[in-house]
C-alpha cells in the first residue's frame, strides 16, 4: 500500500517532467526539435559563389568564363569573400602571388592524377619564378605551346621513359593534329587501329633493330589486337 | 542560373557608359540579395543528393580547404566533414591508400612505381543516407533526416554519446571538440536553401562534384545520373546512401 | 585541448595502414569498458540471488541477501561511467524526456529505473522487512531511525505479512530473471546491432555478453562470501561454496563454447573482415585476447576449478583454489570486455588499417577514475552491509520469526556424507 502510493507519486513526477521540459518543437516533423532546422539553416555563409564576383569584377570574370581556368571558382585562389561582397572595403580577398601559394596545389605533377591535365614538376619547372610570371591566372595559356606531350600526359611519359619504348615518340604511334596542344578536347589523336601496325616493328619479316622482339604476326595472339595484352607504354619484355 | 547570365550581358553593353555600369555594378549585389528573400524556403519542395565524378577527380583537395573554410570545421587534422583518398593499385594486387591531413594540402609526391596499375583519387563524405544507421542508434534524437533528405545533427540537443560515431560506416562523423557534441557534412544546409552550392561543390576545379536534386527534372546530377553507370559504397549494408559515385573502382571501401 | 591534440598527433603515428581520417579518435574508452562490466556484475549477482529463491538451490541460499545487496552497490555505480563518458552530461535527463525507441541505448532509462526500482529495491525491501521491522523496535539511536525509515513505517510481523513477504519476493524474482536478462542483454545489443563493425555485429552478441556476466557475476559473490566471512571470523559454509563453483564451472563451460563458437564461425564463413580482424588479434589485441581473457581468464580457471571441485583435496585447499579461479575470472571477463569494447575501434572501418588506444592515467577518462568507479561499489556495500545486514547471525537475533537457514560447518578432511554425494 505504502509502495503503491510511492509508485504513483513516481510516476505522476515523471509525467509532469515530461510535460514541463520536453522542448516545444519537439516532434513536429519527426523525432527531433523542428528548430533545429532552421538552427542549422542560419549558419554565416563564408563562400559568395563565382557568380558574385562577376557582378562586379565582370572583366575579369568575363576573360575566365572564356579560358582553361573557366570552371575554377575564384574563391578557391582568393579564399572566402562573401563578406567582401556585402562590403567591399571591410575585408579584401587575399592574392597568391608567390610561386606555390596557389597553382600547385593542382599543377603540380602526381601520378595519380588523371590523364590529360597540365602538371608540372615544380622543382624542374622555372625554378624560383613566380608562376604568374609567365601565367595570367585568369587566362592561363602557356607561355609557349608544349613541346613535349609530358605537359599534360607527364604520367604515361615517365612510364614510358623508363620501357623498352623510350625511344620511340609520341607522334610514332599517335597520329596529333598540331592544334591539340591549343584545344586538346576538340582535336584528338589518332590511335593504330591494327596489328599490322605494331608488326611494322614487331613482325618477323619487318625491317629494323635486331633487338626488336619478333613474333609471327599469323598466329601470335588469336584475334586480339596487340594493345588488347600488351600495355604499348610499357611493353613487358 | 539565367537571371545571371541576362544580367551579365546587360552590364557588359552598358559598360560604354561609365555611371551607368557603376550604378547596375552597385545595384547587382543589392538584387542578388533581394532576389534570396523573395521565395520562402519550404524543405518538402526539395529532396538532395550528391554525385561525384572519380574520373575527374585531380586531388588538389580544395573541397576540404573549402569546407573547412565555410563551415568552421577545427583545423586540427582529425575533423573531417570530407576528405580525400589517394588509391594506388599494384600488379599483385596489393593496394595502398592514404589521406595525408585528409588531402587538405593535396599529396606528396610520390616516387613513379611500375607496379602501380591504376591510381586514382576518391572524395568522401557523409553519404546522406535514405536509411541512416546514424539516425537509427541516436539515444535522445538529435540527430535526424531533414525532410529535403539531408542528415542533420541538433548540436544544442547532442548528449555527446557518439553511438552515431561508431554506428556510421563510412567514417563521416566525428566529436566536434568545442561542444563534445556529433558533427558531420550537412551538404552546406546554409547554403542549399538559399540556392547556393555547397562549398566543396563551389570549389572543385574540374566539376568531378555533382549536387543537385533527386526529384526534379532537370538538374546536373539527374544528368549524372542519367549518363553514368552508377555506383555507391558499401551497398550491401543496405544504407541507401545518397552520394552516387561513378567510374568508382571495385577496392573503394 | 591542447594536450587532447597531442594525443591525437601521437595516435597518428601509430596507425598502421589506413584508417578513415575521423577515426583517429578512439570513441569509447576504459569508461565504456566499465560499464557493461559492472552491469554484468549486477546481472550475474541477481543470477545467482534466483537461484537461491526461484530454483531452490537450499546450499547458495547463504549468499542470498549477500548477492542482492552486491547487486544493489554496483547499480548504484553503473551509470556514473557513462555519465562520465558523455560529451555533454549536463543533457543526459534528455534520455527520459525524449528517447528514441530505435536505438538500443534509449533503453538504458527505462531497463535501468525498472531494474532498479521495481525489482532489486522492491525484493531487497520485501526480503528485508520483517527484519526491518524487528530492528526498528529493537534498537536505539541512528540505527533505529534508518530502519524504520526504510521500513516505511510498516508494523506488522502477522505471518499473513510474513508469507506475503515471501510470496513477493518469489514473484519479484521470478520477474527479475529475464529483467536481469534485458538490464545486461540489451548493452549487449548495443555493440552487436551496429552492422558497420565487423567485430561487434553479431547474433550471438547479447548472449555471450549475458553468459560472462552471468559468470563474473557469480564469481563476484563467491569472493565476497568468502572475503566476508572470514573477516567477520565465522566458518565457511563448504557446501555452498562447493555449489557456488559448480555454477562458476558450467557458467564457464557455456561461456567458453560460446565464444569458441563465435570464433569458429568467422573462420569457416571467412567474409571480407576476416583478415582485417585476423592481423587485429594476432598483433593488437595478442596479450587481451589470447593470453589475458582466454588462458588466464577462462581456461586456467575452469581447470581450477573442475580439478579443486572433483578431487579429493582438503576442503582448506579446495577454497583457495576457488577463491583464485573467481579472481581470474574477474580478470578474464574484464579483459573481454576491454577486447569488445577497443578491440572493436582498434581497426578501420576501411578494412585497411590498424590504429592504437592509448590510456591516460588521470583525466575523467583515465584509470584512476576507473579505479575509483571501480573501488566504489565495494564502499557502498561496506555501508549497507552495516546498514542492512545479511548475516544469519543478524537474523538470530530476533526473538520470533522463521529460523535462519543452518550454517552448516565444514566436515572434517576427506569425509564425504551421503548428502554430499548427491550435491554436484
Amino acid at each position: 500500500m505504502r509502495l503503491g502510493v510511492l509508485g504513483l507519486v513516481g510516476i505522476a513526477a515523471m509525467l509532469y517532467a515530461r510535460h514541463r521540459f520536453v522542448p516545444a518543437t519537439f516532434g513536429e516533423t519527426g523525432h527531433y526539435r523542428a528548430a533545429a532546422v532552421d538552427a542549422v539553416a542560419s549558419g554565416k555563409i563564408q563562400y559568395a559563389g563565382a557568380a558574385v564576383c562577376a557582378e562586379c569584377h565582370d572583366d575579369v570574370a568575363g576573360k575566365k568564363a572564356a579560358s582553361y581556368h573557366r570552371t575554377l571558382s575564384c574563391e578557391i585562389c582568393h579564399g572566402a569573400a562573401a563578406r567582401h561582397a556585402e562590403d567591399p572595403e571591410a575585408q579584401k580577398p587575399v592574392v597568391p602571388r608567390e610561386r606555390g601559394a596557389a597553382c600547385l596545389y593542382c599543377h603540380e605533377y602526381l601520378p595519380s592524377r588523371p590523364t590529360g591535365f597540365p602538371q608540372i614538376i615544380e622543382r624542374l619547372h622555372n625554378p624560383v619564378k613566380p608562376c604568374i610570371g609567365c601565367h595570367d591566372p585568369h587566362d592561363p595559356k602557356p607561355s609557349q605551346v608544349p613541346e613535349s606531350c609530358s605537359a599534360c600526359h607527364a604520367q604515361i611519359y615517365r612510364t614510358k621513359a623508363v620501357s623498352p619504348h623510350a625511344n620511340l615518340s609520341c607522334e610514332t604511334c599517335h597520329a596529333v593534329d598540331p592544334r591539340h596542344r591549343q584545344e586538346p578536347r576538340a582535336f584528338l589523336p589518332k590511335k593504330p587501329t591494327d596489328r599490322e601496325f605494331c608488326g611494322r616493328c614487331h613482325s618477323k619479316e619487318a625491317p629494323g633493330d635486331r633487338e626488336i622482339p619478333r613474333i609471327d604476326l599469323t598466329t601470335h595472339g588469336g584475334r586480339y589486337l596487340c594493345w588488347q595484352c600488351h600495355y604499348p607504354h610499357f611493353p613487358e619484355s | 542560373m539565367p537571371e545571371d547570365t541576362t544580367r551579365r550581358e546587360m552590364l557588359g553593353r552598358f559598360a560604354q557608359f561609365p555611371c551607368a555600369a557603376m550604378l547596375l555594378a552597385c545595384c547587382g549585389p543589392l538584387a542578388s540579395i533581394a532576389g534570396a528573400t523573395e521565395r520562402k524556403y519550404n524543405a518538402k519542395d526539395h529532396y538532395y543528393g550528391m554525385g561525384i565524378q572519380v574520373d575527374r577527380c585531380i586531388g588538389c583537395g580544395r573541397c576540404v580547404e573549402a569546407c573547412k573554410a565555410e563551415n568552421g570545421v577545427p583545423r586540427q587534422p582529425f575533423y573531417f566533414r570530407t576528405w580525400i583518398e589517394r588509391y594506388q593499385i599494384r600488379a599483385g594486387g596489393e593496394v595502398t591508400v592514404d589521406s595525408p591531413e585528409g588531402g587538405i594540402n593535396s599529396f606528396p609526391a610520390t616516387e613513379e612505381d611500375k607496379d602501380v596499375l591504376r591510381s586514382f583519387f576518391v572524395p568522401k563524405l557523409c553519404n546522406h543516407c535514405d536509411n541512416p544507421p546514424c539516425v537509427q542508434v541516436c539515444p535522445v534524437g538529435a540527430t535526424f533526416k531533414s525532410q529535403d533528405g539531408v542528415v542533420l545533427v541538433d548540436k544544442d540537443y547532442c548528449i555527446g554519446c557518439r553511438y552515431c560515431i561508431q554506428a556510421c560506416p563510412y567514417g563521416a562523423r566525428y566529436l566536434d571538440p568545442r561542444t563534445a557534441t556529433a558533427d558531420k557534412c550537412t551538404f552546406c544546409y546554409h547554403r542549399i536553401t538559399k540556392g547556393l552550392l555547397p562549398a566543396c561543390v563551389e570549389a572543385c576545379p574540374t566539376g568531378a562534384r555533382v549536387f543537385g536534386e533527386l526529384k526534379t527534372l532537370a538538374s546536373p546530377l539527374r544528368r549524372m545520373m542519367r549518363m553514368s553507370k552508377l555506383t555507391v559504397l558499401k551497398p550491401s549494408l543496405n544504407t541507401e546512401p545518397k552520394v552516387f559515385y561513378s567510374d568508382l573502382d571495385g577496392e573503394v571501401r | 585541448m591542447a594536450e587532447r591534440f597531442e594525443h591525437l598527433r601521437a595516435a597518428l603515428g601509430q596507425v598502421q595502414g589506413y584508417i578513415y581520417p575521423n577515426e583517429i579518435e578512439l570513441h569509447w574508452g576504459l569508461l565504456v569498458v566499465l560499464y557493461p562490466y559492472i552491469t554484468g556484475l549486477v546481472a550475474g549477482a541477481f543470477i545467482l540471488a534466483s537461484l537461491a529463491k526461484v530454483f531452490r538451490v537450499q546450499e547458495v541460499v547463504p549468499t542470498y541477501r549477500l548477492a542482492l545487496l552486491t547487486a544493489l552497490s554496483f547499480l548504484l555505480v553503473a551509470p556514473l561511467p557513462l555519465l562520465a563518458h558523455l560529451g555533454r552530461p549536463e543533457r543526459s535527463f534528455e534520455i527520459f524526456l525524449t528517447p528514441h525507441f530505435k536505438s538500443a541505448m534509449a533503453m538504458f532509462g527505462f531497463v535501468y529505473a525498472w531494474y532498479l526500482m521495481l525489482v532489486l529495491l522492491l525484493e531487497i525491501w520485501f526480503e528485508y522487512r520483517a527484519d526491518l521491522v524487528r530492528w526498528s523496535q529493537k534498537e536505539r539511536g541512528l540505527r533505529r531511525i534508518v530502519h524504520w525509515v526504510l521500513s516505511l513505517g510498516s508494523r506488522s510481523l502477522a505471518p499473513e505479512a510474513i508469507a506475503f513477504d515471501k510470496k513477493a519476493v518469489y514473484a519479484i524474482t521470478l520477474v527479475g530473471i529475464p529483467s536481469a536478462f534485458l538490464l545486461h542483454g540489451y548493452v549487449g545489443f548495443i555493440f552487436g546491432s551496429v552492422k558497420a563493425n565487423p567485430w561487434w555485429s553479431s547474433v550471438l552478441m547479447p548472449i555471450v555478453f549475458l553468459f560472462s556476466a552471468i559468470v563474473s557475476g557469480i564469481a563476484m559473490v563467491l569472493l565476497l562470501y568468502y572475503l566476508t566471512t572470514l573477516l567477520r571470523r565465522r566458518e565457511l559454509d563448504m557446501k555452498c561454496l562447493d555449489k557456488l563453483a559448480s555454477f562458476l564451472l558450467y557458467a564457464l563451460i557455456v561461456d567458453l563454447s560460446l565464444e569458441t563458437l563465435d570464433f569458429i564461425h568467422r573462420l569457416y564463413e571467412s567474409e571480407e573482415s576476416i583478415k582485417i580482424l585476423a592481423t587485429l588479434i594476432f598483433s593488437k589485441l595478442f596479450m587481451s585476447l589470447t593470453i589475458v581473457q582466454i588462458l588466464i581468464g577462462t581456461i586456467a580457471p575452469l581447470l581450477l576449478l573442475a580439478g579443486a571441485r572433483f578431487s579429493s583435496l582438503p576442503p582448506e585447499l579446495k577454497r583457495v583454489a576457488y577463491f583464485i579461479a573467481a579472481l581470474l575470472v574477474q580478470v578474464g571477463i574484464f579483459s573481454t570486455r576491454w577486447n569488445v569494447v577497443i578491440g572493436g575501434q582498434l581497426f578501420s572501418k576501411s578494412l585497411r588499417g590498424l590504429t592504437a588506444y592509448k590510456l591516460e592515467l588521470g583525466g575523467i577518462e583515465g584509470l584512476f577514475t576507473a579505479l575509483a568507479l571501480l573501488v566504489l561499489p565495494f564502499v557502498i556495500l561496506f555501508v549497507l552491509l552495516k546498514i542492512l545486514p545479511p548475516w544469519p547471525e543478524a537474523r538470530a537475533d530476533a526473538e520470533i520469526g522463521p529460523p535462519a537457514p543452518a550454517t552448516t560447518t565444514s566436515v572434517g578432511p576427506g569425509h564425504e556424507t551421503a548428502k554430499d554425494a548427491t550435491v554436484v
